[in-house]
């Protein structure tokens, strides 16, 4: 077997905040993603779920170090990246990119198309063979954007295809990583496909690593190999997307699957429906033990005294002491 | 009147600085006792200004609405369009209720939730207060929140996501409304309390028999609960039925598309998913003829350049199934009857 | 009393210190001999050492700022033997030029700027935020319109402008108020004369602040109105005036409080303006005079007495805030 082209190992990010105690500031730790190990394949697409707060997003930028990491291991293409300083972290970036969530506030409204999705060659001083502008206007082609409007703005295009600008310029260098953060959430269905498809082309075309990141199970699915299953910062289950979602082993990722509607009445009418109790706790203060224990339905005493190691349990990794 | 609530050929249109703003567009729709009946469509298809005129929010002088929207109060029934507003506010909050998308921003921020929540009742019952502070209560934990005498002291920003919709929700029915309005409840708030809260309108609907209107743009909730179902695009309806007419036998090309579309958990995930080309059309310059005809796969099947050129109507197909198409229904009824089979495996 | 209150009250009184440490520090090392200021026309060098030591200038700083500070406590007493006078607690201080203790001027001079403080104060913020609510009820309409010449003339016309404009026409020209010659006295023993004496450096001062707050009000008002919540209050069937006065008031007084109480502050630069125009002997006329003759005590006494009438608003600002905004209330 090759060597993955990410290793990430008991990766730590904690975000300090405080609180006031009388006269004093107490000190508080946001524990955002809180020991978190995978390896990513060369082309391979690890979708990273989770409900709103459990660290994706955190982890996403802590893996490119946009963030600095509090502990753990980064090791991409063989190399330690860990506490790598920004300056040498620059020639790697080449290899590595984010295509962010909100296509509305993610592109500077004062620079023209054209300007933003070049502007990774400028900062990278890459000079592409035919010049910049012209890659550029085939990117734009390439992503389905009509190259002659590489003088416009931003705000004179749609969710859709501003998500393409953004998509253009992660592109832009032929990385080896992106880390997509939710690049369909804020798209209506019907644009989203496109977008999907789109991110899945030039995946199958360019052989990238994708680190996708969704709160929605039906799309993660659809364009994950192996899945994560992230909850208060640690991850529950992993496993490649056939058995996790034909088997789940972790109760969490059961009760996940089963609370996503399915756009198929008889069959939602027929579903037996797993309703979790209560909301997230708080990431300040996790649950002693298993931080699912406050809202599974399985819970024993030991899960609340025993943090669970991720263990192989059929074809999956699972982080439970009553896997199903 | 067995409807609760009747919607007829309901026209909004905002006048703004680029133009006239045609948001919604002859929109027929009716709900019945103990029904879910959801309105459907993607982000601008005019979900939210058929809602809010329901309870008559929209700025009378700002807007340019026609048509009718009749709801029914016992023997009584007023046309919310045409009628005086102090008329409306005594509808508002006791014959309607409207819960809306966003929980965090629709509490007022600096009132305690008993409070809120007493107001509402208040409204309409001038001078009981202890009738409304218990109502309050009893709507709490009928809610499902725990020690409501202790929370009921509380402030919005002390409740998480979740907990606020069942407040918004508590605070919607202090009245027993005949009818209430759900815009986009669940949006903002993640799968695991969304169904949380699904199963919480669907117990309370069966518990007192109401009517839901419920607007999504997510075709799963719609799944889950309608019983009948409107799929709205650019401000008109382009196809209304029972849920399973609209799942099963879709018979406008854009619910096929979106029906398409969606990726769904359990189908092959390598198979590619069929999106629709292009975008939404502005409001402001609708394409004469059908408003999807520049995204349409099938207007080759349309007699002649009718698609660009006509406003398809919404005609009957069988019961209350509806669409709106150029295509003869027997050439549809053909092709769609595959695809549509495609996209369920 | 919440722990939040006496944290920032702890803090507000530090800050207090520092200040009049620093305002003691700044005016005692101007290229002035204090002592020598003290001395009037026929002024001998042993009578200007005589001054020093009994105000107590030959004293090292330090010492001299914890005489000063002490006294505001204690009281203090200057010079020996006969000369001995003493300023009883609190003392802020020796006035050479009035021959008086500094409190004694501070007590003469501060109702009338309390006064005019406050009567301005409460006219800008009836007028301000009753015509910014107005305003922005009917916006776009013809009162919307008159509210915004009102505050375009309000903004744009300097204080002095206005002063003296109300003087030279409405007491001099028209008589409409007579000019007030007896000087300050209390509502409670002549409110005709008192209403007089006041009324125009009230508008003088109001004028400026109001047109701000009408804008200010009327914005924060019309943001509040687009807020989700209100469509919420609208729903519930509530009238349009309980929404306007009570949903939306109730979120927009919490900015406008804030900005009003840090206002307040601000009005000292004003009614030094105003006083002189008006010839009323209060707090800045007194400073701006002891300026002029190098006067230092009674400059000290009126920088530091400002700060900390700052201080406090903030304070206020503070706590208050505590109390409009749930969300800010720490546990
Ligand atoms: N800069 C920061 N400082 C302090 N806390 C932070 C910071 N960034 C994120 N957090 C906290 O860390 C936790 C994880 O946040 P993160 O944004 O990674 O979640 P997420 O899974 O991406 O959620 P979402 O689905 O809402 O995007 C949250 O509780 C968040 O409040
Ligand atoms: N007050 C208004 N003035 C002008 N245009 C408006 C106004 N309110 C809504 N619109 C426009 O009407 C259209 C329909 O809006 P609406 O809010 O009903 O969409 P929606 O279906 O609810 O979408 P979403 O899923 O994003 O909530 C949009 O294009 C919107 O910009
Ligand atoms: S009317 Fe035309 S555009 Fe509309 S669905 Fe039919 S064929 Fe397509
Ligand atoms: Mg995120
Ligand atoms: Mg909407």
């Amino acid at each position: 077997m090759s060597a993955p082209l990410l290793s990430v190992k008991n990766l730590q990010k904690y975000f300090p905040t405080s609180k006031n105690v009388g006269f004093r500031k107490e000190k508080l730790q946001v524990k955002a993603v809180d020991g978190i190990s995978f390896d990513l394949m060369k082309g391979e697409t690890l979708g990273l779920v989770g409900e709103s707060g459990c660290g994706k997003t955190t982890a996403g930028r802590t893996i490119l170090k946009l963030i600095e990491p509090t502990a753990g291991q980064i090791i991409f293409d063989g190399k330690d990246i860990t506490t790598l300083r920004p300056g040498l972290m620059t020639p790697l970036r080449v290899h590595m990119q984010i295509i962010f969530q909100d296509p509305f506030s993610a592109l500077n409204p004062r620079q023209t198309v054209g300007k933003i999705i070049s502007a990774p060659f400028e900062i990278q001083k890459v000079n592409p063979d035919g010049g910049v502008k012209k890659e550029v206007a085939a990117l734009m082609d390439r992503v389905g954007l009509n190259p002659e409007h590489y003088n416009r703005y931003p705000h004179e295009f749609s969710g859709g295809q501003r998500q393409r600008i953004g998509i253009a310029r992660a592109i832009a260098l032929k990385p080896k990583l992106i880390v997509a953060d939710e690049p369909v959430s804020a798209l209506d269905v019907s644009i989203q496909a496109q977008v999907i498809n789109l991110i899945d082309d030039l995946q199958k075309e360019d052989g990238i690593s994708i680190i996708f990141i969704a709160h929605d199970l039906s799309v993660v699915q659809h364009i994950s190999d192996r899945v994560a299953v992230m909850y208060l910062g640690k991850i529950m289950e992993i496993a490649k997307t056939e058995d996790l979602f034909s088997a789940p082993h972790h109760p969490y990722t059961t009760a996940l699957l089963s609370a996503v509607p399915q756009p198929d009445p008889r069959g939602e009418r027929s579903r037996e429906r797993i309703i979790l109790k209560g909301d997230l706790p708080s990431p300040i203060n996790p649950p002693e033990g298993c931080v699912f224990n406050t809202r599974c339905w399985k819970v024993q005493e030991i899960c609340r005294i025993k943090t669970p190691e991720l263990l192989t349990v059929g074809k999956s990794s699972v982080a439970c002491h009553f896997p199903e | 009147m067995k409807n609760l609530l009747e919607i007829r050929d309901l026209k909004v249109t905002f006048p703004t600085d680029d133009g006239l703003v045609q948001a919604v567009d002859g929109v027929s729709i009716e709900v019945a006792p103990g029904e879910t009946v959801a309105i459907v469509g993607e982000s601008g298809s005019g979900k939210t200004v058929t809602s809010l005129s329901v309870l008559g929010l929209h700025n009378r002088k700002l807007t340019q609405i026609s048509g009718s929207i009749i709801v029914k109060d016992k023997d009584e029934s007023l046309d919310i369009v045409s009628a005086p507003l102090d008329k409306i506010r005594g509808y508002r909050g006791r014959v309607v209720s409207m819960i809306f998308q966003d929980p965090m921003s629709s509490l007022h921020p600096y009132y305690k939730i008993g409070s809120q929540l007493a107001e509402a009742y208040l409204v309409h019952h001038p001078g009981q207060k202890e009738a409304a502070n218990n109502k309050a209560l009893e709507m709490l934990s009928l809610v499902g929140i725990s020690e409501p005498k202790v929370r009921a002291k509380e402030y919005p920003h002390q409740f998480s996501g979740g907990m606020r919709q069942r407040v918004m929700i508590a605070m919607a029915l202090m009245n027993d409304p005949a009818v209430l309005i759900a815009d986009e409840p669940t949006t903002a708030l993640d799968v695991t309390v969304q169904a949380q809260i699904l199963q919480l309108l669907k117990d309370l609907q069966q518990k007192l028999n109401m009517g839901i209107l419920l607007i999504t743009h997510d075709l799963g909730i719609v799944a889950q609960v309608a019983d009948r179902v409107s799929v709205m695009y650019a401000g008109r309806i382009v196809e209304q039925g029972g849920v399973d007419d609209i799942f099963y036998n879709p018979h406008a090309p854009y619910t096929l598309g979106l029906l398409k579309s969606v990726p769904r958990i359990g189908r092959a995930g390598s198979e590619r998913l069929k999106a629709i080309p292009g975008q939404p059309p502005s409001l402001i310059n609708l394409p004469t003829g059908c408003a999807f005809a520049p995204r349409c796969e099938y207007i080759s099947l349309a007699p002649g350049d009718s698609c660009q050129t006509l406003k398809p109507d919404l005609l009957g197909l069988a019961d209350s199934h509806r669409s709106r198409c150029h295509v003869p229904e027997g050439m549809r009824d053909k092709s769609f009857a595959a695809e549509i089979k495609g996209a369920r495996t | 009393m919440p722990r939040f209150i006496l944290r920032r009250a702890y803090f507000a009184t530090l800050t207090i210190l520092l200040v009049s440490i620093v305002v003691y520090g700044v005016f005692s090392l101007l290229p002035f001999d204090p002592a020598a200021l003290t001395c009037g026309q026929k002024c001998t060098p042993a009578i200007v050492e005589a001054n020093r030591v009994k105000l107590g200038f030959d004293k090292p700083l330090w010492e001299q700022y914890w005489l000063f500070l002490s006294g505001i406590f204690l009281g203090r007493t200057y010079g020996a033997g006969s000369a001995e006078f003493t300023c009883p607690a609190p003392s802020f201080g020796y006035s050479f030029n009035e021959n008086t203790c500094v409190t004694d001027m501070l007590k003469e001079a501060l109702p009338v700027t309390i006064n005019l403080a406050i009567g301005a104060f409460v006219i800008w913020m009836v007028v301000g935020v009753g015509l910014g609510l107005i305003a922005a009820k009917f916006r776009g309409r013809y009162p919307d319109t008159l509210s915004s010449v009102f505050v375009l003339l309000g903004t744009s016309l300097p204080t002095f402008v206005t002063g003296l404009f109300f003087l030279i026409y409405v007491t001099i020209k028209w008589k409409i108020v007579p000019l007030s010659l007896s000087g300050y006295v209390s509502v409670f023993d002549d409110p005709v004369r008192y209403f007089q004496y006041f009324i125009l450096p009230w508008l003088t001062l109001a004028i400026l602040y109001a047109a701000f707050y009408t804008r200010f009000t009327r914005a924060t008002v019309l943001e509040t109105l687009g807020e989700d919540y209100i469509r919420t209050a609208r729903a519930k069937g509530l009238s349009e005036k309980t929404v306007l006065l009570k949903h939306t008031m109730r979120a927009a007084l919490a900015p406008i409080t804030t900005s009003a109480s840090l206002d307040i502050a601000g009005l000292i630069g004003g009614a030094i303006i105003t006083e002189s125009i008006f010839n009323l002997a209060g707090l800045g006329r007194m400073t701006l005079q002891s300026v002029y003759e190098f006067d230092l005590s009674v400059v000290v006494a009126t920088t530091i007495l400002a700060a900390t009438v700052v201080i406090s608003m903030n304070l206020i600002v503070d706590i208050a805030y505590g109390y409009l905004d749930p969300r800010v209330r720490v546990k």
